[in-house]
């Protein structure tokens, strides 16, 4: 009797580590792991003696901070960083001013066709990115697209979307498209979780559709503003896909147009895995400080406001 | 997040375009503001979609001397052109991606019902920091990744292969953190008691009772997992070097980059576009009546 109380408990106790086991070892062979290599490769450089020849002759010797430096004084990586500071400062804004935008017109009285049109601002969420921005790609080829059609129609002058400034506006809008209705999604889902109750009082008070919208949705909706905020920060430093699809189409996007685009060529391009490596790892710590210091800013900020 | 089990509420699926006509007939004023805002970007959101549906149906000549949107006579043709490309390479890629999403989201599900369950369930020593370090995989940056997983893929002689682009994708932090939420709130402790103390070992009070509890969260994790591996790009383009393992999107961006430099080759790229986008599409608009958003805007509240 005793003996299998104790087994069973033996069993509860070993349960549930080894239900984990499957995540675990997923989460040390493609999390952990290539972490780890890829801090080790960014301190590493390889050394070539003699001719490079032979097995002997490629050795990977200690480089101390030398692959760090040499990227934080890399121009290429610096203006591409910058390039996607500039682009996040339009996508950002934007994507999550219209999702909040659309979410609060979805939830207004009276609104007509809400379903129908919700369902549309959020289809895009479906379109891999890539289709995403080959799609508005082509909206953007003059020879193809309904916009310089018109345009030459009326006798307008035709911008070069794909080129100089334009370019970032075309890179958003791709994004921008892509994003919003998620965002939408999320916000709109917290504004319905608002008791009705809180609306009221306002009404009563004489308040008007827009002060309560101002005064009292978007502050009680703030936690899920912020999230949306931090996460979208930490793709849209990411980008990727969007820039590396339109680069066909055009010869103002280079192949290291984005930070992320860097370290693709010089890891798969030039074979420099070391100084790839070094630059994934700056990347990736950037995105975190940003992101994560957005999230601290917010904090205070609103424990302010509700000490006020 | 206690409104997990109640898909009635859920806003979108809830409601369908007929449902307001439920409601007493009196005569109510539009909001006009709202509704022509929602209009307009309802109609940015489906301008590609509707181009590229019109597009596919154009014939090379017609795409560069025709208005927009105006249909074409050439989608057959077009069809016929995309499959003959390179004996059917095309159909290869869909049936790619159709795989690596297909399988890959079942084994994400089943992992992060087993972690979820466990997370959810028991009070072992550890618990919660297995928990947050698992949950820090969901803001490692693919970039910092991507890299050195080919390079030890590369190692175990794995890349190019099928399992170079399952085998990171199984496990999704954002699928455990909904396995345990969902986990929590459909099973309760003393069924698994019960089940305890009728003598059921543990893998079968989970496999036997607490699994098909869980299957509806389960398939929602099936369904983000499935979205995210089909559209995912940067680790099938790092990953994968011949053109018959590519998935879709993959595929398409190489034809793209064919066909930038010959406006022959457009039609293809648009038609495959279309088709490519179809069932995702479908897809989407059968599953977001069942999508359980709650569960989705619980995972952002806390």
């Amino acid at each position: 009797m005793k003996s299998t109380a104790r087994r069973e408990s033996y069993g509860v106790k070993r349960a549930p580590y080894a239900f984990l086991l499957p995540a675990t070892i997923l989460f040390a062979l493609f999390f952990a792991l290539p972490i780890g290599y890829a801090v080790w490769l960014s301190f590493h450089k390889v050394k070539v003696s003699g001719l490079g020849l032979g097995s002997g002759a490629r050795r990977e010797v200690w480089a101390g901070p030398e692959n760090y430096t040499d990227a934080l004084t890399d121009s290429e990586l610096v203006h591409g960083a910058l390039r996607v500071l500039g682009y996040g400062c339009i996508v950002v804004p934007v994507m999550l001013g219209l999702a909040l935008l659309f979410a609060l017109m979805l939830d207004t009285e009276k609104v007509r066709l809400a379903p129908l049109t919700r369902l549309a601002i959020f289809l895009p969420y479906a379109v891999p990115g890539v289709m995403a921005a080959l799609l508005w790609g082509f909206l953007y080829l003059p020879d193809v697209s309904p916009f310089y059609f018109v345009l030459d129609r009326l006798g307008l002058p035709q911008p070069d979307l794909l080129d100089g400034g334009p370019l970032y506006l075309a890179l958003s809008n791709i994004a921008v498209w892509g994003g919003t209705g998620f965002n939408m999604i999320v916000i709109y889902t917290s504004l319905q979780a608002i008791p009705a109750e809180v609306y009221e009082a306002a009404r009563l008070d004489g308040a008007s559709p827009l002060q309560i919208a101002l005064r009292i949705k978007i502050p009680m909706v703030a936690p899920s503003l912020v999230l949306t905020f931090f996460f979208s920060i930490i793709a849209t430093l990411q980008v990727f896909n969007e820039p590396t699809t339109l680069k066909p189409l055009t010869n103002s996007v280079s192949t290291t147009w984005s930070p992320l685009m860097k370290v693709h060529r010089d890891a798969f391009g030039d074979g420099d895995t070391h100084s790839a490596a070094a630059q994934a790892v700056i990347i990736a710590i950037a995105t975190l400080l940003l992101s994560f210091g957005f999230l601290r800013a917010a904090n205070r900020r609103q424990k302010q406001e509700a000490a006020r | 997040m206690s409104s997990l089990a109640v898909p009635q509420t859920d806003p979108v699926a809830g409601s369908t375009p007929g449902a307001a006509r439920g409601r007493p007939p009196l005569r109510r004023r539009t909001a006009l503001i709202p509704t022509v805002t929602l209009l307009l970007g309802a109609l940015y959101c489906l301008l590609p979609v509707a181009w590229v549906v019109i597009a596919a149906t154009k014939s090379g000549r017609e795409l560069f001397s025709t208005f927009t949107f105006l249909p074409g006579t050439g989608f057959a043709g077009n069809v016929r052109d995309l499959s003959a490309y390179r004996d059917g390479v095309y159909w290869q890629w869909m049936g790619n991606s159709a795989l690596h999403a297909g399988l890959g989201a079942l084994l994400s599900a089943c992992v992060s019902a087993l972690s979820g369950y466990a997370l959810a369930t028991y009070r072992f020593r550890g618990r919660e920091t297995i928990f947050s370090v698992l949950l820090a995989g969901v803001l490692m940056p693919p970039v910092i990744l991507a890299v050195p997983q080919y390079l030890l893929l590369a190692e175990a002689d794995l890349t190019d292969s099928l399992l170079s682009v399952l085998l990171p994708q199984i496990l999704s932090p954002y699928g455990v953190y909904l396995a345990r939420v969902y986990a929590a709130a459909a099973v309760p402790a003393d069924v698994v008691e019960a089940g305890r103390m009728d003598g059921a070992s543990e893998w079968r009070i989970f496999t036997r009772i607490a699994l098909p509890m869980m299957i509806p969260g389960m398939v929602t994790v099936f369904l983000f997992q499935f979205v995210a591996i089909w559209n995912n790009f940067l680790l099938p383009y790092i990953m994968l070097s011949d053109d018959e393992r590519f998935p879709i999107t993959l595929g398409l961006f190489t034809l793209l980059e064919q066909g930038a430099n010959s406006p022959a080759l457009y039609t293809l790229v648009i038609t495959g576009a279309f088709l490519a986008v179809l069932p995702l599409v479908a897809l989407f608009l059968v599953i977001q009546r069942f999508w359980s958003l709650d569960l989705l805007s619980g995972a952002v509240k806390s």
